[in-house]
């Protein structure tokens, strides 16, 4: 059975700028892979619990320790732009 | 032995610990047989031939001065560059992170400095550690050393063609649906994915949070279990650590099969498999059987939707943990008038086409209308795989299977039909569903004169057990090949 895919809105959500030629392989691509993944639809699961991780625990508690963070400078010596200890970005809203 | 860099990791510590060997000399010939094979082979990504010989004069000295830290000290390693390195580049072989010099190390790497070991570099792997070629690297396809025109698996390529050919004694990689045990079949080394949990992710690039496992490549068993035991134990730092005492992974790697069940899964073994894989595996399970195991035929049916609920799950996960990549915090930036641009525009130019299909096909899977009927039933077809094992294990101590449908296939040969890629990991998926431990170990070669690996798994935290019988195959196959590139070098 075909997959229907909304492939643009899927990239929006996803926020990665795809040209439309793009867009047409990465929707055909998908499409034949969910058709194969679908298939997961083919066993009965009812009542049957899922399993978002292989081990079985809740809360992973720790002392609460004071420690030392990692030095400013040495994380914002990666990022593209930063300003006054902050990560620098374009405007988020609006005109700039 | 005419080249040290052709040792065993016991051999070598053997050897420095009689004064036969220093780990400046060891690190040197591991150095020079990169320097030979890398034109060819292009496992690293990044080679450090500084900081390894400044950390094997640190080993020799700490060694003279009484100082032994045990089984790994001064031996020289490869680490897979998704793992976080205190200034050394990590990339994860993508173009969002070129450049990108991570502030802290993984604890992989703070505990192998610990143990006295030697990095000499980061290795290739497909972008992310999505694939099963090394070929979605966005700095070029690593090869594979018994032949060129072929691929090292992947996604931890690098580390098992660097260990293949002896630009490495030891190698790390991780495994999230065969990415360690798939290369280390295809390039005939032994390469373990421990139990979830057993190894610390933190300081791991994260690909998918729930299926992630690091594990070692090794030329034998018993160095897969050393370089297992300098990384195992719980870790404050990563919140699905184990907790409690680490397993003792060799109390019985000597003591044989006899007595021991073992179970073929007919699922992973029959449909698909490549009839010369398939009598090498057959021949490995008479041999255990000849050596006092009593095996069975296991037959595990949810195993035949494991790849598909694989790539919705995986996928899901990726969709998440690679939002984090938008150009703000680390690695590239592309232009754009807002932020959001910004971030839309930086990782369609800094993500490879297999990154993208994979984050597209997560975030499909979790949108709203959709994410019950995929990644939901994913889920509940995960928990029928683990109860299947579960039941499994009552009756068998081991599961065995191919580790690859393959032997390893020619470069460019799959890269376009993204499904066929996939299948190259049917096999190995099921105990990364699982949680459980997974090995691989050579088993002899095929009529091109490519590895066949055999894959042992069992259940979680039952390492010693699978250590134990992966040492019977080992024994019984004799596998004394090397591959081609790790043998020119020691004529030319």
């Amino acid at each position: 059975m075909p997959v229907e895919i909304d492939i643009a809105k899927v990239a929006s959500l996803a926020r990665i700028a795809l040209s439309a030629d793009e867009l047409r392989v990465y929707e055909e691509q998908l499409g034949a892979i969910l058709e194969h993944a679908e298939r997961v639809q083919q066993l009965p699961t009812e009542g049957i619990p899922p399993t978002s991780h292989p081990v079985p625990m809740t809360n992973a508690f720790r002392d609460d320790d004071v420690t030392g963070s990692l030095p400013v400078a040495d994380v914002l010596a990666g990022a593209p732009a930063s300003e006054d200890g902050y990560f620098r970005v374009p405007p988020v809203l609006g005109e700039s | 032995m005419s080249d040290p860099a052709d040792l065993t990791i016991s051999e070598a510590g053997a050897a420095m610990r009689a004064g036969a060997l220093t780990s400046v000399d060891l690190t040197e010939a591991v150095l020079q047989r990169a320097r030979v094979t890398e034109s060819e082979l292009h496992a690293f990504l990044t080679l450090d031939q500084a900081g390894a010989k400044s950390a094997a004069e640190a080993a020799d000295a700490s060694l003279a001065a009484g100082d032994d830290a045990g089984p790994l000290h001064g031996i020289p390693i490869a680490l897979k560059d998704n793992m976080c390195t205190k200034g050394i580049e990590t990339t994860a072989a993508s173009q969002i992170l070129s450049g990108w010099v991570p502030p802290y190390n993984a604890t992989v790497v703070d505990r192998l400095a610990a143990a006295g070991a030697v990095v000499v570099g980061k290795t290739n792997l497909d972008e992310f550690a999505m694939g099963s070629s090394t070929e979605n690297s966005a700095y070029g396809t690593t090869r594979n050393p018994w032949d060129t025109d072929t691929v090292p698996g992947g996604s931890s390529g690098g580390s098992a063609a660097a260990v293949a050919a002896g630009s490495a004694m030891g190698g790390f990689g991780s495994d999230t649906g065969g990415s360690i045990r798939q290369p280390a079949a295809l390039c005939g080394v032994v390469g373990l994915k421990p139990t979830y949990g057993l190894v610390s992710r933190y300081g791991l690039i994260a690909f998918a949070s729930s299926l992630d496992q690091i594990g070692p490549f090794a030329r034998s068993v018993d160095d897969a279990v050393v370089l297992l035991e300098a990384i195992a134990g719980f870790d404050i730092h990563d919140a699905t650590s184990i907790r409690g005492e680490v397993p003792n992974f060799r109390g019985s790697l000597n003591e044989g099969v006899a007595g021991l069940k073992i179970g073929i899964v007919t699922e992973l073994s029959t449909t698909g498999i490549d009839p010369e894989v398939k009598a090498a595996v057959s021949r490995t399970v008479d041999r255990l059987s000849d050596a006092g195991a009593d095996v069975v035929d296991v037959s595990l049916p949810s195993c035949e939707y494991g790849l598909s609920a694989y790539y919705l799950i995986a996928p899901a996960e990726c969709s998440a943990n690679l939002a984090r990549f938008d150009g703000v915090r680390f690695g590239h930036r592309a232009e754009g008038l807002t932020t959001e641009d910004m971030m839309a525009a930086t990782r369609a130019e800094g993500f490879g086409p297999e990154v993208i299909r994979r984050i597209l096909l997560g975030t499909y899977a979790l949108s709203a209308g959709y994410y019950d009927a995929f990644y939901g039933q994913a889920q509940r077809v995960r928990t029928l795989i683990r109860r299947q094992f579960s039941a499994a294990y009552e009756d068998v101590d081991i599961l065995v299977s191919p580790t690859s449908p393959t032997t390893a296939f020619p470069i460019g040969d799959r890269t376009a039909d993204p499904i066929a890629m996939y299948y190259a990991d049917v096999c190995t998926i099921p105990v990364n569903l699982t949680g459980d431990p997974g090995i691989s170990v050579p088993v002899g070669l095929d009529s091109k004169g490519l590895p066949i690996g055999f894959q042992l798994m069992a259940p979680a935290l039952g390492e010693e057990r699978l250590l134990q019988v992966a040492k019977v195959v080992e024994d019984q196959a004799v596998f004394t090949d090397r591959a081609a590139l790790a043998t020119s070098e020691v004529a030319s």
